[in-house]
């Protein structure tokens, strides 16, 4: 009798466990991956891609070989992953942090206006759809230094949906909250400190984190053409006519920008109260 | 008689000197939208007159309902005495003062509890203290916040965030923050309009309990007529928008302190919930006739 129990339990509890949902997904998700790999692997086996396609395994040591030796300097063509990853990393910290000086102030000063809003909404709409590597040539003609050519860029690209999302949360914060600001006779100061910066929060730091996932889907590009980091990196890759160390820094380019958007998706949470889940 | 009618123009003067808030001639009218380009586009619309001609005298430490069909301008009206709204025409005197824009003399209790967010029951009172008293030492103030969060019975929910409470809770935020202010009037935009029934009593209660130990003037709006007659001196019954009028004043004489059964047990509890029942009804009806004519 009591084996018997012992077994339902124990089968409920294995029931359990693939019934819950994250479970399942991980289980999908991991089975999905092997299928690939081997598909990849295969497939570059019996040569069934196109010449020079790297296999699954080569590439993964490549990318155990970068991981574990990623700083490291024998001449700008030959630096380790760690060293372009800090070089890319920096130039987007200086033009986002500049671009987010610029953006939010200038979007709360546009969206307590709603005169300045409508007049000055134009030139955000019309630059805010133009890829940032239109500005690359004029950059460099201004500049004539691909470092601060490359600063420049992220700074243009990563401006715009800070500005009009900081201008629109601040234009469209809860009339209630202005009101009970009314109603204790705030000042204007007051009022826009304590109760409309607050309020406009979750939009301020939803348009930061739209920025920064422009900054780094940019500075790769931009950098193909500027000398280093790790676009440089892919670029000169390319060049060498290597596969599997392209392959590995597409991996790393997306893990960071994973890295990056789940700061500000913990920020955004920081500052939801409840709102939105 | 305890009714009477306010169609009256002339100011009753030998009550002058109690007068607290007295509304002369008070009109609004919402402008429509007009121009060519919204005649074109046919988004024109004509003027649209909320509230005509209202006149009302409350003397201090009176409580006084306003009641009426949905949309009569019970809110235009409560947002022209607390400044938040401007009247087209007439004047709102306060103490024989004009007034015309918000103050701190005048606290404000929204339906829509309006509180910060990001603030805790403790900032979001603070706020309002810090505001008004701005050179009051913190030990005072502390002191203010810490008297009303007990007044209002949220004791110990001082660091949560609104998100964390019940309606009725954050509508107890909501009056402890009006009355941490110490205004001379208490101004209440359908305070328990979003509550639940037994919620709502409770809030009745509080109300009821505060008002008595402070007796402030109070201006409350509300659709219930049980909540009037329970918290009210006067009972002001609106008629139908647009240009809605004082239709008439009910006075209401039960004893203070009151509870709630007694209220309901006093002679003329039924008979003047039927007048209240019956202006009520005529006027909603004469609103759903007015939407089906074209």
């Amino acid at each position: 009798m009591t084996v018997v129990r012992e077994n339902i339990v124990e089968n409920s509890k294995e029931n359990k466990l693939l019934d819950n949902e994250n479970v399942r997904a991980l289980l999908l998700f991991l089975l999905s991956l092997g299928i690939f790999l081997a598909f990849w692997e295969l497939g570059a086996n019996l040569k069934i891609f196109s010449k020079g396609m790297p296999t699954a395994s080569l590439t993964l040591k490549e990318l155990w070989y970068w991981v574990t030796h990623p700083f490291y300097k024998n001449g700008p063509n030959d630096m380790g992953i760690g060293w372009n990853l800090l070089i890319s990393l920096r130039r987007v910290a200086i033009g986002y942090t500049l671009a987010s000086l610029i953006a939010v102030p200038l979007g709360i000063l546009v969206g307590i206006s709603k005169v300045a809003f409508k007049a000055f909404n134009p030139y955000f709409q019309l630059l805010k759809p133009v890829s940032p590597l239109a500005w690359l040539p004029l950059g460099l003609y201004i500049f004539r230094d691909s470092e601060v050519t490359g600063i420049f860029i992220i700074t243009i690209a990563s401006i715009w949906p800070t500005l009009t999302n900081t201008a629109f949360g601040v234009a469209n914060v809860d009339s209630s909250y202005l009101n009970v600001s009314k109603t204790l006779g705030a000042s204007r100061w007051r009022t826009i400190f304590k109760v409309i910066i607050p309020a406009a929060l979750p939009n301020i730091i939803s348009g930061l984190r739209i920025s920064m996932g422009i900054s780094w889907l940019v500075i790769v590009a931009a950098e193909m053409l500027l000398g280093s980091g790790l676009g440089y990196f892919i670029w000169n890759e390319w060049n060498n006519l290597y596969i599997p160390n392209i392959l590995v820094a597409i991996f790393i380019i997306g893990i960071v920008g994973i890295v990056l958007d789940q700061i500000f998706a913990y920020l955004e949470k920081l500052v939801s109260f409840g709102k939105q889940s | 008689m305890s009714t009477s009618f306010s169609n009256r123009s002339t100011v009753n003067t030998d009550s002058v000197s109690d007068t607290q808030i007295s509304l002369r001639h008070i009109s609004k009218i919402f402008p429509g939208r007009k121009g060519w380009l919204n005649k074109l586009t046919r988004q024109a619309s004509s003027d649209f007159m909320a509230i005509e001609d209202i006149n009302l005298d409350i003397e201090h430490n009176t409580f006084v309902s306003i009641i009426g069909p949905s949309g009569c301008g019970k809110s235009t009206l409560l947002d022209i005495i607390a400044g938040l709204s401007t009247a087209t025409g007439g004047e709102v005197l306060i103490n024989g003062q004009v007034v015309d824009k918000p103050g701190p003399d005048r606290g404000m209790v929204f339906q829509n509890y309006a509180l910060m967010p990001w603030m805790t029951v403790l900032d979001n009172i603070k706020f309002a203290v810090e505001t008004v008293f701005p050179k009051m030492p913190a030990k005072q103030q502390q002191r203010i916040i810490k008297e009303n969060i007990q007044l209002v019975g949220l004791t110990g929910a001082e660091k949560k965030h609104p998100h964390e409470l019940s309606g009725g809770m954050r509508q107890r935020v909501g009056i402890a923050r009006a009355l941490a202010i110490n205004p001379q009037i208490l101004l209440m935009d359908e305070p328990f309009g979003a509550l639940d029934a037994l919620t709502r009593g409770f809030l009745q209660d509080e109300i009821e309990r505060i008002w008595e130990q402070q007796r402030k003037t109070a201006i409350m709006i509300t659709h219930s007529i049980e909540e009037a007659l329970l918290l009210s001196d006067r009972i002001i019954m609106m008629t139908k928008g647009p240009a809605a009028r004082i239709d008439q004043i009910l006075e209401v004489p039960f004893p203070r302190p009151r509870d709630r059964t007694t209220v309901e047990s006093h002679p003329d509890y039924l008979r003047l919930k039927k007048e209240m029942e019956d202006h009520l009804y005529r006027e909603t009806r004469a609103v759903e006739a007015a939407r089906i004519k074209p």
